[in-house]
């Protein structure tokens, strides 16, 4: 969780209206490497789309517990039993970039780290 | 009837008898396809040596005397989104682009051992985000009663396959509607059973806690056979609900008897009125009349709730999603852009997800982002997952009053392409009267319920968790009691 760099306060409200650097900075977090023009367009389209969905704000639920997910089971757990996983080959088949029988990815670390 | 007119469950029936052979069936369905697929689109991979070597083996299993399942030997078009071992798989989307899956959903396992022949894959709203498949990152695809409109979304490939006769069956998915309304816009009947009575495993995750597969047909026999094939426990799946499949086919044959007598229909006050196409709402006022002349007892109910689950949707479903898309890194599998040795990592992360995502998955990857944020997550997401809760009350408290609920599918017949794609809000009011049901993980059908300017409306049948067969039953006797929507579609010009 990261936090937003906006004097917005921490409510849901119709008002709540994303700036540029808003949006470049969301784009940062969601690893979306957004156009300039982009960075318009959605300012606009998610200032209205949050200023609709903040339609949530109307309900008084104070009290009311949140449901995460319809089917209340938790803790599903399976036998701890080794079982088939599927070929190395199959998989890497499908990589973007193997060596070595491995996912190769471009650098992480830069020479000043 | 011809081959590619016969319901599903005909189909099945001839090939057993020997009256036809599977691999004639399927053979008519890729002629079918090859004419009429350049104009509909509903495909975005044909898989025609899978089909014939798949039905060829229904055949031999016949000649050789087994028994066959009730569906052995009738083609399926098969979602996007579903993973298939060794056919291509994109949900949609240019970051999956050629990606070939190396294993097989838990529902592609349970229809190719079912017997089913999957002609191929069908084109989507990219990773299911939309109305209308004109999110698709490869085209949009085509309403087949006509070609200058939407067939719903995001399925729209399955439901457009389906109406024109390239599949008698299909497989869809329903986040929010995926299902239901892309059914009630093309006159073909879609089920969207209860949260977890369908393995998710092999689904390309969209939003985990909403996310259901589910059938498509032309009859609601049709769709009950599949969901039968389908639906069951999986131990791959930890939200699979360990409870026996509903009885949804003897539901089906049972409510062809056309009686309602002692049944409960209660019609949703806020599924209708200011918003709706005046059309959309008299097709509906004539099927719940319908309904009461099969000896239904009509009932209004008022879940106050319902009217906020559009703004609840559109922020649990773009949280899920921001988490779940974040596995598109550009290292396991799909798309990478930037890997020239200049770029670090995570520009190769961010570059390569730029241009895989079309504006729409943008768009919902950030609003969910946002909502997920420090400082707004009470507000936003916390808030959203508490009117859940009540949207679940308000069903629970319908369900005391009514066996199952009734609403338009959608507000609309389908609209023009092109006509809403520039405003996001426009294209998200689709969802209006399918959301609740899916925020609650209720089962909800959509059948044919007329025409409204020459275009089929959709009459949703909802019912409580895991009573699917209530849906099945009602839309059955409804369906036996009118004039088939279909008969009426324009041949498609070739």
């Amino acid at each position: 969780m990261s936090d937003i760099p906006t004097a917005a306060p921490p409510a849901a409200t119709a008002e709540s209206r994303l700036s540029r650097a808003d949006v470049a900075h969301l784009a940062q977090l969601a690893r979306l490497a957004v156009t300039d023009e982009e960075l318009n367009l959605f300012a606009e389209q998610l200032s209205v789309i949050l200023g609709a969905v903040a339609q949530v704000s109307e309900v008084a639920a104070a009290d009311i517990p949140p449901t995460t997910h319809a089917v209340p089971l938790t803790n599903v757990l399976r036998a701890d039993v080794v079982v088939a996983s599927l070929e190395r080959e199959a998989v890497l088949a499908g990589a973007p970039s193997v060596e070595d029988d491995k996912f190769r990815v471009p650098k992480i670390l830069t020479e000043e780290a | 009837m011809s081959l590619i007119r016969s319901s599903a469950a005909e189909l099945a029936a001839r090939i057993a008898a020997g009256d036809v052979t599977a691999v004639e069936v399927a053979q008519a369905h890729l002629d079918r396809i090859d004419a009429v697929d350049p104009s509909v689109k509903a495909f975005l991979h044909v898989d025609a040596d899978g089909a014939l070597s798949a039905a060829k083996a229904v055949d031999d299993t016949r000649a050789a005397g087994e028994r066959l399942g009730a569906l052995a030997g009738v083609p399926l078009a098969m979602k996007d989104v579903v993973v298939t071992k060794g056919l291509p798989t994109t949900a949609g989307s240019k970051i999956l682009e050629g990606w070939r899956p190396p294993y097989d959903a838990t529902i592609t396992t349970r229809i190719k051992d079912a017997g089913i022949v999957m002609l191929g894959k069908t084109n989507m709203d990219e990773f299911a985000m939309g109305s209308s498949t004109e999110n698709s990152a490869y085209h949009p695809t085509h309403n087949p009663w006509d070609l200058s409109r939407i067939p719903g979304g995001s399925s729209g490939g399955s439901s457009a396959a389906v109406a024109a006769f390239e599949a008698p069956l299909s497989i869809g998915t329903d986040t929010g509607g995926s299902i239901r309304q892309p059914a009630a816009v093309t006159g073909i009947v879609g089920h969207k059973p209860t949260y977890g009575a369908v393995s998710r495993y092999g689904l390309i995750a969209f939003s985990s806690s909403l996310d259901q597969a589910g059938p498509f047909g032309r009859t609601v026999l049709d769709t009950a056979l599949l969901h039968e094939v389908i639906a069951g426990y999986d131990p791959c799946d930890s939200t699979s609900i360990p409870a026996p499949v509903a009885p949804v086919v003897e539901a089906a044959r049972d409510g062809a008897r056309g009686d309602l007598r002692g049944v409960r229909v209660g019609v949703v006050r806020e599924l209708s009125g200011d918003g709706y196409q005046a059309g959309v709402l008299a097709a509906y006022d004539a099927a719940v009349a319908q309904l009461r002349g099969l000896g239904a007892e009509v009932v209004e109910v008022s879940c106050p709730h319902f009217t906020y689950a559009l703004a609840a949707y559109y922020l649990i479903a773009p949280s899920e999603c921001s988490s779940n898309l974040a596995r598109f890194d550009a290292v396991r599998y799909g798309l990478r852009v930037g890997d020239d040795g200049q770029h670090s990592l995570e520009e190769v992360m961010s570059l390569t997800r730029e241009v895989g995502f079309g504006p729409e998955v943008k768009r919902r990857i950030m609003i969910g982002t946002y909502a997920l944020s420090a400082g707004y997550y009470d507000a936003y997401y916390g808030q959203a997952q508490k009117v859940r809760t009540l949207i679940a009350q308000d069903f629970a408290a319908a369900f005391e009053k009514a066996d199952v609920l009734v609403s338009p599918t959608s507000p609309f017949v389908a609209f023009g392409i092109g006509e809403r794609v520039a405003d996001p809000m426009a294209m998200y009011i689709n969802d209006l009267c399918t959301l609740p049901a899916s925020l609650a993980g209720t089962p909800a059908i959509s059948v044919p319920c007329g025409l409204s300017e020459g275009l089929p409306v959709g009459l949703q049948i909802m019912a409580p968790t895991l009573a699917d067969e209530r849906c099945y039953r009602v839309a059955a006797a409804y369906e036996a009691a009118v004039t088939p929507v279909l008969a009426s579609i324009p041949e498609l010009t070739v």
